[in-house]
């Protein structure tokens, strides 16, 4: 599958990565991704071999704290902090609407005080991981906050993509669907512009959000004129609430002119890759055979992708907090 | 500098502000000079007016030459009472007030209850009567508990001394309803203030739209929410011949509205807050709630227009739009976060910047914040005349400060401006001849 050069998990390379949370892609360099993105190389390894657990992050507390539903993501991290050896705490916290920012700060309190060494956090608004992050000790991964940040997701899309590419920078990268709401695409953009890839947005123009050319990226609201010469066509999962006529008329509609099946696909380079963050609403924005092809679809392996990076980034962060200080003083 | 003034509260001698420059915006007024006041209104004034030849018993402030200019009248303020007086009080909000050298008020009728009848009006007005540091007015509501339907008693309220009436933070969005209510209230002349916003395009909106709102993931208020309302009102103000003024214009697009409208001739004014000449969107920077404010922030071509607007007159008034929150309402999330900002304290010192940059005459600044919203609302104070009310800030020019949010006296401490450097400091606030404030030393 893969001709890279991996690490030996174990001897710790020198990470660059120098924050104490991981909050967004923007605003990382070109050094501190390709960090991480190593890194995580070096964990697809390991979790390929019948012996997974690692003693890394032993004594350390993960907690999973999320305000929204998610099994892939919660998993995910619930997994990688597992492998690395780490006590990991799921949260899921159920929002009701009005008291939703004094639970969240609560919260944060609360559990500041038992001493996580990292906090895992998914929020349904913007911003929501940020705020919480200057209310504790601990680092903090942003695990989806509103359509803001999705940093983890754009980690694994990128290390798929350069696995399979060897490279991110000059590649063509098409992202589609509803990215007005979509925090994947918002952290894929930071993160494929930051590393030299070309980056085009293609949506409906009531799913597409204003001034996006500002952030480096060119709109297509014509798919087929979208896909023309990609490398790599990225789905976003629309949805379904969003299509009962209030974004766009019908579901039916949206596939027909937005949903990526094999005449649409055609636009695009013969051997482009095909992903999705998931879950994926087939025969919405994807045809079910093109999610399947197993020449194209790269959307298992994304899943693969997802546990090393979440390793990746709960080993940058740890390091980060050995070096600094003691845990949180009271 | 100044002397005496502890027992200017108590009695009512005459007090001789000397040694002054004078700021007399309604009259064009700038020159050294003395101001004389008694029982609580302006007896004489002038550069004649010196130490010498004072009445017998005069209680003398020397000025050592800072600016003496009305008090000033700030027409969009929430004091939070009554029902939401953990943010603010009438005294509180007094005290900051004064603190910010303006000695009247108008506050906006979002209370609980609602300021949609004639009780209510009473009670605003006997909590001003206990409360001396500022005078305090209100508005009242145009419809009733504010519900954008039915229009209240506009007769009775204003008699019992509703200066106006808008609906505070909502706009009348209902064309039907705005139009009987301009129409209506054109048989007594009264005012409606608009807050400009289509609310269908509003709604569920935490910034203005554009790069930022989309880089954070914020869901945004067009610009053209505000131009598409005034626009409509403009053509019910033709109709109906009714007074109009929109408040806290934030745009360029809308001001171009209201300066044609103007040219026209239509019954039209408009005010804006400082936030909208000295910040735009950049201030929300990293999901800061303090810098969210209704309308938005906008972008940095808005904020010019504005300004300029502002020093051209197109602006007639510049109002604080005090809206004080509670950490509550502004730790949290920024799309659930309350808006607006503290600014009774922070009118003057900000406003001042557009003089300081060379961008607008201290005059004319100060007629936006004193003689025109006070003979917009029909109120005589506003002016250095004989005979007018003796409302008075002292305040010097220069002095260079900067914002402390923690340091405000009002009962919330949620200013978009915290840290701010600013030049001008409120000396001393007089109503009625009365020293409701003195700066320590």
């Amino acid at each position: 599958m893969t001709d890279r050069p991996t690490d030996s998990p174990g001897a710790p390379a020198p990470i660059l990565y120098a924050h104490r949370h991981l909050l967004g892609i923007e605003g990382l360099s070109v050094p501190e991704i390709t960090s991480l993105l190593d890194l995580a190389d070096s964990y697809v390894e390991q979790n390929r071999q019948a012996d997974k657990k690692r003693s890394l992050l032993r004594g350390r507390t993960v907690i999973n704290l999320f305000f929204e539903n998610s099994t892939r993501t919660r998993t995910s991290f619930e997994l990688a902090g597992k492998r690395l050896g780490a006590d990991v705490i799921n949260m899921s916290v159920t929002t009701s609407s009005i008291k939703k920012g004094e639970t969240l700060i609560d919260t944060a309190m609360t559990l500041n005080a038992m001493h996580p060494d990292v906090l895992v956090v998914r929020h349904p608004d913007s911003g929501a991981v940020n705020l919480l992050s200057q209310k504790v000790d601990g680092a903090v991964i942003n695990a989806g906050d509103g359509s803001h940040e999705h940093p983890t997701q754009a980690l694994l899309d990128a290390l798929t993509i350069r696995r399979r590419r060897g490279r991110l920078a000059g590649l063509l990268v098409a992202i589609c669907g509803d990215l007005l709401h979509s925090r994947v695409a918002r952290s894929n953009i930071h993160l494929l512009t930051t590393m030299g890839a070309r980056v085009r947005v293609i949506a409906p123009p009531t799913l597409m959000p204003g001034a996006i050319e500002r952030m480096g990226v060119e709109a297509f609201t014509d798919m087929r004129q979208g896909l023309q010469g990609c490398d790599i066509v990225m789905m976003l999962r629309l949805q379904t609430e969003r299509m009962q006529g209030s974004f766009v008329p019908s579901i039916r509609e949206y596939f027909r002119f937005y949903g990526l099946d094999y005449d649409k696909l055609g636009a695009a380079k013969p051997d482009a890759l095909i992903m999705h963050p998931g879950p994926m609403n087939r025969g919405a924005e994807i045809d079910s055979e093109v999610a399947d092809d197993i020449d194209r679809s790269v959307i298992r392996e994304q899943v693969e992708m997802g546990v090393a990076v979440r390793m990746a980034c709960l080993d940058a962060l740890t390091r980060q907090s050995t070096s600094n200080s003691p845990l949180g003083a009271s | 500098m100044t002397t005496g003034s502890k027992s200017a509260k108590q009695t009512m001698r005459p007090v001789a502000f000397v040694n002054a420059r004078l700021l007399d915006p309604a009259s064009g007024l700038d020159s050294p000079g003395g101001l004389l006041t008694e029982d609580g209104r302006i007896l004489d004034l002038g550069p004649q007016l010196t130490a010498d030849g004072l009445p017998e018993g005069a209680e003398v402030v020397d000025c050592a030459g800072q600016c003496l200019a009305p008090g000033l009248v700030d027409i969009r303020v929430q004091l939070r009472e009554p029902g939401e007086e953990h943010k603010e009080t009438i005294a509180t909000g007094s005290a900051a007030a004064a603190a910010g050298g303006v000695t009247s008020m108008v506050c906006l009728p979002n209370t609980d209850p609602v300021i949609d009848d004639v009780a209510g009006v009473e009670f605003i007005a006997r909590r001003a009567r206990e409360t001396k540091r500022a005078k305090i007015y209100c508005y009242g509501a145009v419809t009733k508990r504010l519900a954008g339907k039915d229009l209240v008693e506009m007769g009775l309220l204003a008699e019992s001394g509703a200066l106006a009436f808008t609906d505070g933070l909502v706009a009348v969005s209902d064309a039907r309803v705005m139009r009987r209510a301009l129409s209506y209230a054109s048989a007594f002349d009264l005012l409606i203030l608009q807050h400009p916003e289509e609310p269908r395009l509003t709604e569920g909106g935490a910034m203005n739209a554009g790069e930022l709102a989309t880089r954070l993931g914020l869901s945004g208020i067009p610009r053209a929410a505000e131009v598409m309302m005034i626009e409509r009102d403009l053509h019910l103000v033709a109709m109906t011949g009714g007074r109009y003024h929109a408040a806290h214009v934030s745009t360029a697009t809308a001001i171009e509205a209201i300066r044609a409208a103007k040219r026209q001739g239509l019954r039209v004014t408009c005010d804006t807050a400082p936030p909208y000449f000295a910040l735009n969107e950049v201030a929300v920077g990293d999901y800061r709630t303090f810098a969210k404010l209704s309308p938005p922030l906008r972008s940095e071509e808005d904020r010019e227009a504005v300004a300029a607007a502002v020093a051209d007159g197109t602006i007639d008034c510049i109002a604080s739009d005090h809206a004080p929150h509670d950490q509550e309402s502004k730790r949290v999330p920024f799309a659930h976060a309350a808006a607006g900002g503290a600014g009774l304290e922070t009118l003057l010192p900000v406003t001042l910047e557009l003089y300081h940059k060379g961008e607008a005459q201290l005059l004319d600044l100060l007629a936006r914040m004193t003689v025109a919203p006070a003979d917009l609302l029909r109120l005589p104070q506003g002016r250095l005349a004989k005979g007018a009310p003796a409302d008075l800030v002292l305040f010097d020019l220069e002095a260079p400060a900067r914002i402390d949010a923690d340091r405000l006296r009002g009962k919330s401490k949620n200013s978009p401006f915290d840290g701010r450097p600013v030049q001008g400091r409120v000396l001393r606030t007089v109503v009625d001849g009365r020293t409701v404030f003195a700066a320590e030393e």
